[in-house]
């Protein structure tokens, strides 16, 4: 196989921001500016690696390059870069994402004192990210995903000094690690199923035919295939990573970060990391596997729509609106739309940045306020800005035919429609669209219209240029992208799939119904949206929402976030901390008394021990010792130094000697 | 009761120096008293190797040749015991043997 160069060097993406970090990290406080301006050159590097890596794609398709990284046993342990369509557009996406973002940070972080930290950990994360995307092993991949969960939770808590940044740090690390559990335990599963863990290995890799032959025949646990485990495994790693039901909470929580770090991580990059992950092992999938994820992407794409319409805090809105359209994409990668999934990935991450640094120059012009009833009208002093949100709005909306969010979303929902199995995601699709029409309108009707509801004496005010540049840049990109993926020019499915691409014309008017089912959805969203809250704006920042004013039962069950998290309390945290509780008590008493008895019993023996040694063996010693002594006082006497005893006893002694042998030897026979 | 015969009056005799020349040995203090009591007793033992060749072998010459051989032990053990006497006094200046104790134990 003919291996383009850049496959063979293709770790020099991940590696450039690495050295960036590693270099701000080792920088003096002041130089926050030269430490960005690192992190943005490393990263635009990259940036034109990933073009090369894109232009080897189109030419050579799939390669990928393995290298040994150590011995083990008879066997090399591999690792290896993976550069195939995929790769290359997430590649491509991250780093001029980052880029846009990098570029806005210098001018949204410019007065904060932890600058050259805060570029010193994105750069981190963009290496994780980029890592993570280019592996060829689903344990590098893990390790990247780890650590990309590291740079998002230093990232999130990057203000710790506030206690609901450090919280919402820890939130986050914990919950996306309960998924990460699962994920683990099914990269080992499938290690042991399919015997590598490479994706490709010249037949020997997991996602080739021979090892997805010996998973399809591997057999049946408690009633699913061991491939559907795994597949459901792996999912749960992506769920947390990608905020899907149960286990979304973490994520508009995240929102307590930097808002460049939302727009970077908790939009467009990192938790668009579950999606890529499920895209990667799709061969694995089995279909009730993928029955599982289109399910869960459906209901949370529907749930965290209707949530997002009741929250007041322009990036919590945001963030629920990025947690339904992480659904999107999980449902349309369920029904079988793979490349609707991550064409909408791309156009999301776009749009959806674009949104974020927007909120984050509305909050920037508002004086760090983030509710948003006590913005407003901010139409007229926010020029730029309005305009490039206008773009990521109606691009999230799916306004037909100009944004790219309509193609994207329109090819999830005809891939839902063809689903086979069920049309409930089809519907669930169609009500989120309505619903994310519905509260993108309300959105921009509350920051853009009406009047200004903050402090009077503080006007709001445009950002600099350092902040409108990047929002132009991804506005154009929210604008164009879609063209990449209609349905008469499907050059981006065709990129992916490796099909060969022509234009027909004939396909759009095939799916014109969907069209004007999805545009007329829309239209009845940004309608609601529009009577509810456009035709009279809200006057002042105390008063009712509209919605609130209309159906306040829902409104109440809504704005608390449909108690998902007072579901957790009351079940998972609070098994935790029982657990915990009986832990502590078991600690505290069960084994605390078998240590205190240990203690005891030893002290005792020690006793023993002593009173053993002193009255026993001491007192016996000492006793012999002195009777020893006597005894030999008693000897000593009997040497007197007088020569005449000494005559007398060796005298004596003759005498009995001779008695004696007189007795002995010859028995009395002398003695008649 | 036995008849006293010649026999029995030289062991009587020999019994008697044996005992004087224990006597002496054990009870004088002097070392050269000492020393004649040996010789006493040494010489007990001659009258009775003689006294017996004389009655019980007088044909055998081993009894005389024995107690020429214990004249000559004796006239050897004499010399020493005075050299040894000699060598005490000059370092103890004192020849009684209960002064010369410094083997005590």
């Amino acid at each position: 196989m003919n291996i383009p160069w850049i496959t063979h060097h293709l770790w020099l993406i991940p590696l450039l921001p690495l050295l960036a970090a590693a270099v701000t990290s080792q920088m003096p406080k002041h130089l926050g500016k030269a430490a960005g301006l690192i992190a943005l050159g490393a990263l635009g590097l990259s940036f034109l690696l990933a073009l090369c890596a894109l232009a080897a794609t189109l030419e050579h398709g799939r390669t990928f390059a393995n290298v040994p990284w150590f011995d083990l046993g008879n066997g090399q342990f591999q690792i290896g870069w993976l550069l195939d369509p995929l790769t290359a557009v997430m590649v491509v996406m991250v780093t001029f994402v980052g880029s846009c973002i990098f570029l806005y940070s210098l001018g949204y972080m410019a007065d904060d004192p932890r600058r050259k930290q805060f570029f010193c950990f994105l750069s981190l994360f963009a290496a994780a990210m980029l890592g993570l995307v280019i592996a060829n092993h689903l344990l590098v991949l893990f390790m990247c995903w780890e650590l990309v969960g590291l740079a998002s939770y230093l990232l999130i808590g990057f203000w710790f000094e506030k206690e609901s940044a450090a919280d919402a740090a820890r939130k986050a690390f914990l919950t996306t690690r309960v998924g990460d559990i699962a994920f683990l335990l099914g990269i080992l599963w499938l290690g042991r199923e399919a015997g590598s863990l490479l994706f490709f290995d010249h037949g020997h890799g997991c996602l080739e035919a021979g090892a997805l032959a010996r998973l399809g025949a591997a057999g049946i646990v408690g009633g699913l295939t061991v491939s559907t485990f795994i597949g459901i495994l792996l999912f749960c790693g992506a769920a947390g990573k990608s905020g899907q039901f149960p286990l979304h909470t973490w994520l508009p929580d995240a929102m307590e970060g930097p808002t460049p770090v939302s727009a970077l991580i908790h939009a467009a990059t990192m938790v668009a990391a579950g999606v890529f992950l499920i895209a990667r092992v799709y061969p694995l999938m089995s279909p009730a596997a993928l029955g599982t994820v289109a399910c869960v992407g459906a209901f949370t794409a529907v749930f965290a729509a209707l949530i997002g319409i009741a929250q007041n805090d322009i990036k919590r809105v945001l963030a629920y609106s990025t947690v339904s359209q992480l659904g999107y994409m999980m449902l349309a990668l369920g029904v079988g739309g793979l490349t609707a999934a991550i064409f909408h990935l791309i156009t999301h991450a776009f749009f959806k940045a674009l949104l974020f640094l927007g909120s984050g120059s509305v909050i920037h012009g508002c004086h760090g306020e983030q509710d948003i009833r006590r913005m407003g009208g901010l139409r007229g002093p926010m020029k730029w800005t309005f305009a490039t949100y206008a773009v990521g709005m109606m691009a999230l909306a799916g306004f037909p035919l100009l944004f790219s969010g309509f193609w994207s979303k329109e090819a999830i929902l005809h891939a839902a429609q063809n689903w086979q199995v069920s049309q409930l995601p089809f519907y669930a699709g169609v009500a989120g669209a309505a619903l994310t029409a519905l509260y993108m309108t309300r959105l921009m009707a509350c920051v853009f219209w009406g009047s200004y509801r903050g402090d009077a004496h503080h006007p709001p005010h445009e950002s600099p240029p350092v902040m409108t540049l990047p929002l132009a840049v991804l506005a154009l990109f929210a604008l164009t992208l879609g063209f990449l993926g209609t349905p008469a020019w499907p050059w981006f499915e065709s990129f992916l799939d490796g099909r060969s691409l022509h234009a027909d014309f004939h396909e759009l008017a095939h799916s014109t119904h969907l069209m004007l089912l999805s545009t007329a959805v829309v239209a009845l969203g940004v309608g609601c949206g529009w009577l509810l809250y456009g035709r009279k704006p809200r006057a002042t920042a105390g008063e009712h929402d509209a919605l609130e004013s209309l159906l306040p039962g829902l409104w109440r069950h809504l704005s608390n976030k449909l108690w998902i998290d007072e579901l957790h309390a009351a079940t998972s945290i609070r098994l935790a901390l029982t657990l915990a509780a009986l832990a502590d008590w078991a600690d505290r008493f069960l084994w605390g008394g078998l240590v205190w008895l240990a203690a005891r019993a030893t002290v005792g023996l020690g006793w023993l021990s002593r009173t053993c040694d002193e009255l026993g063996i001491n007192e016996g010693f000492d006793g012999s010792c002195a009777t020893l002594k006597t005894g030999a006082r008693a000897l000593a006497a009997a040497q007197s130094g007088r020569t005449t005893l000494y005559l007398r006893a060796i005298a004596i002694g003759f005498a009995l000697l001779v008695f004696a042998t007189i007795v002995l030897v010859t028995g009395f026979k002398i003695i008649p | 009761m036995i008849a006293l015969t010649e026999l029995h009056g030289c062991l009587i005799l020999g019994a008697l120096m044996f005992g004087l020349g224990l006597t002496a040995a054990f009870t004088r203090r002097n070392t050269i008293l000492v020393l004649i009591g040996v010789e006493l007793m040494l010489n007990a033992a001659n009258i009775n190797f003689i006294a017996f060749w004389r009655h019980a072998h007088p044909a055998d010459i081993a009894g005389p040749l024995f107690v020429m051989f214990s004249l000559a032990v004796a006239a050897a053990e004499a010399a020493v015991g005075l050299a040894l006497v000699f060598a005490i006094h000059r370092h103890h200046h004192t020849a009684r043997l209960d002064r010369i104790n410094r083997l005590k134990g």
